[in-house]
């Protein structure tokens, strides 16, 4: 049976589909069998960020209105053999997306995969709720400002609420804070929002932080998940990531501000 | 003061203005999807704990919250010095 996660914040642009394409590059190229989703009808972002745009030719709303069978809308990641990508329509409402229908294509993947990785759209509106129905355990992406943390906030209600584990009473979805774009220098000036705060503030345990980096562009242009950007401070932070998402220890990097050079970097200061 | 001084000097503190902020924000928000049977539930303690007591009702707060996977239930009842049981 596949583990379902998904990410989600209630607010746009704070590194959903960021976290989503890289998060899920790290679970295969650790082995998992892996497929992500894009919940986020209408915008098809995912697909962009892996790179695999021009290969979609079915997406997920033809299999859920039976115009294409699963197998075929299923795109393999050009980097990982056993990484999928499930792209959405640019085209259709965001209602296009059933109940019943995300319902079948979700039992159809459990059995395949390992990891089903649900990219989540912005809002708590009826595209989030698809999103996070199913899932077993969530990644809440969260910047270091005020409406993220207060969407934040309201997603986990939702979670805790509105989810099929919820509604089953079955024990609750395992939830995960992901600090992105955090900017060490500017906490240390008092003007953004420390991971404490923000900790304080949500209290859900922490999976990671991700810091604000211009490879997060580069990264994008490319179509490569950050993951691969080797030896970058992103890459390096969602490996850590993925590896405390599976259960190992790994201390937290890149929350303090650099005061040294490039090897200090590499060799820890 | 110039106005720079005033905008670098007051740059400095806005972490801690959000998260002043987002204290308020979410205590409120968290206690906003309180079940419906709050008031009534206040209103027997009232009654139940003025048997024993002397207590106003303004003197009672019960309050619902989400702490991750709980949901805790907090009852603060406010004693006068006088009214200290025992
Ligand atoms: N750690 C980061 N550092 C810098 N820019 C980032 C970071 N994470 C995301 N971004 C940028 O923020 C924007 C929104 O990211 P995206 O993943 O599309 O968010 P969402 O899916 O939540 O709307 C994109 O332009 C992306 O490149
Ligand atoms: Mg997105």
């Amino acid at each position: 049976m596949a583990q379902t996660v998904v990410v989600t914040s209630g607010k746009g642009g704070v590194g959903k589909t960021t976290t989503s394409a890289a998060f899920a590059s790290g679970l295969a190229q650790r082995g998992y069998r892996t497929v992500v989703i894009d919940f986020d009808v209408g915008l098809r972002n995912l697909d962009l960020v892996m790179g695999c745009e021009r290969r979609v030719v079915y997406d997920f709303i033809n299999v859920i209105h039976g115009e294409a069978r699963l197998q075929q809308a299923l795109i393999r990641d050009k980097m990982l053999e056993n990484l999928y990508i499930l792209p959405t329509s640019q085209t259709r409402d965001k209602d296009a997306l059933t109940t019943e229908g995300v319902a079948r294509v979700m039992e159809e993947l459990q059995t395949q995969f390992d990891y089903i990785v649900c990219d989540s759209p912005a809002g708590i509106e009826s595209g989030a709720l698809r999103a996070l129905y199913h899932a077993d355990a969530a990644i809440v992406v969260t910047n270091p400002e005020v409406s993220s943390v207060r969407d934040s906030d309201r997603i986990l209600g939702i979670l805790a609420a509105r989810s099929k584990r919820a509604e089953e009473g079955a024990e609750p979805i395992r939830e995960h804070l992901l600090l992105t774009r955090y900017a060490p220098k500017r906490v240390q000036g008092g003007e953004m929002l420390s991971l404490d705060d923000v900790q304080e503030l949500l209290r859900i345990p922490l999976l990671g932080v991700i810091p604000e980096s211009e490879i997060i562009l580069q990264a994008s242009n490319q179509g490569i998940p950050a993951i691969h950007m080797q030896g970058s401070d992103v890459a390096l932070a969602y490996e850590d990531v993925v590896a405390r998402f599976l259960g190992e220890e790994r201390p937290l990097r890149f929350v303090q501000p650099e005061k040294t050079g490039f090897f200090k970097r590499l060799f820890g200061g | 003061m110039s106005f720079l001084d005033y905008f670098l000097g007051s740059r400095k503190k806005t972490a801690s203005v959000a998260k002043d902020r987002l204290k308020l924000i979410l205590a409120h928000e968290r206690s906003a999807d309180t079940p419906d049977f709050l008031p009534a539930l206040q209103e027997e303690l009232l009654t139940v704990i003025s048997k024993y007591m002397p207590v106003e009702k303004d003197q009672i707060s019960v309050h619902m919250e989400r702490r991750g996977d709980f949901e805790v239930l907090e009852l603060n009842i406010l004693f006068p010095e006088q009214h200290s049981p025992g």
